[in-house]
């Protein structure tokens, strides 16, 4: 499933690092948050597996905007956050 | 030889570069290139690609598009090294570039990073509070009326910012505009002075 530009996704609220050693490029502040994909920047071996020298598949990575007021207090109302995400870590909102 | 005059991790290091030799995985040559490439890598290469997005429209187009691309355009070599993607700065839009999770930098432009990038403070402010974090520690002020736009890098890519070129700098050529670009500007925390 590719996601288009524009669509609604949530980062999934899952904690793999209580249930044993991972490597995990989705920050913890945005676990549960909901943002908006910006564009497709390409397909990447999951760093997940690969940092274990696993056979790593190939998946998508989005760039996806936060307001900064949905995810932190210290809110200056416009002001967002632009981050990579891989696919399996979005689920739709 | 005495542990004086060599430390375990160099007799490490030289054991791993003789076995990479004999496996056919990377030659002393190759390696001796790696070493002077990322020797060469500084701020200064950015600077240049700033520089010339300033005059050249085409070569701002192409920057904005693929920045790998638009680095080996003015010959800082990019084999083997992940993407790189250029956030332009405008009259409404100020980007700042942070790696919360580790220390991404985009090395092959702007060699290596400056050490608060790898603080866990600069980390944890830049993300959260970033105005007040820029107003405090490096006195840039971003106008209310600017969206500020803070770009986690936490994957594949690397980032750097494209910043705006500067009032009073009309008529300078290339390198003269590419002397006042600093690694600052590049990451967001500073505005080019002129």
């Amino acid at each position: 499933m590719m996601l288009a530009p524009g669509s609604a996704v949530r980062v999934r609220f899952d904690w793999p690092e209580t249930r044993g050693p991972v490597h995990i490029r989705t920050p913890w502040y945005l676990r549960g948050h909901t943002g908006t994909v910006v564009r497709h920047l390409g397909d990447f071996p999951n760093p997940e597996d690969l940092a274990f020298a696993r056979p790593a598949e190939k998946r998508a990575l989005y760039h996806v905007l936060f307001a900064q007021g949905s995810v932190w207090p210290e809110d200056h109302p416009g002001d967002e956050l632009l981050v990579e995400l891989y696919e399996h870590w979005l689920e739709p909102a | 030889m005495s542990d004086l005059l060599e430390t375990e991790s160099e007799r490490l290091l030289a054991a791993v570069r003789s076995l990479l030799a004999q496996k056919g995985i990377a030659s002393p040559s190759e390696i001796s290139e790696r070493i002077a490439i990322t020797d060469r890598a500084s701020p200064g290469q950015g600077a240049r690609m700033v520089a010339k997005a300033w005059t050249d429209p085409a070569y701002r187009a192409l920057m904005l598009e693929d920045g790998a691309k638009a680095a080996e355009a003015i010959g800082i070599p990019m084999r083997g090294m992940p993407p790189l993607g250029v956030l332009e700065n405008t009259a409404e839009l100020h980007n700042l570039v942070v790696c919360t999770l580790c220390s991404c930098y985009p090395r092959a432009v702007l060699g290596y990073p400056p050490f608060w990038y790898k603080s866990a403070a600069y980390r944890a402010r830049a993300v959260r509070d970033p105005r007040k974090m820029l107003e405090e520690e490096w006195q840039t002020v971003i106008p209310p009326q600017v969206k500020l736009r803070v770009v986690d890098s936490t994957a594949d890519y690397r980032w750097m910012v494209l910043p705006r070129r500067p009032a009073g700098t009309e008529g300078w050529d290339e390198d003269r505009l590419a002397a006042i670009v600093r690694e600052g500007d590049m990451i967001g925390v500073t505005l080019p002075q002129a």
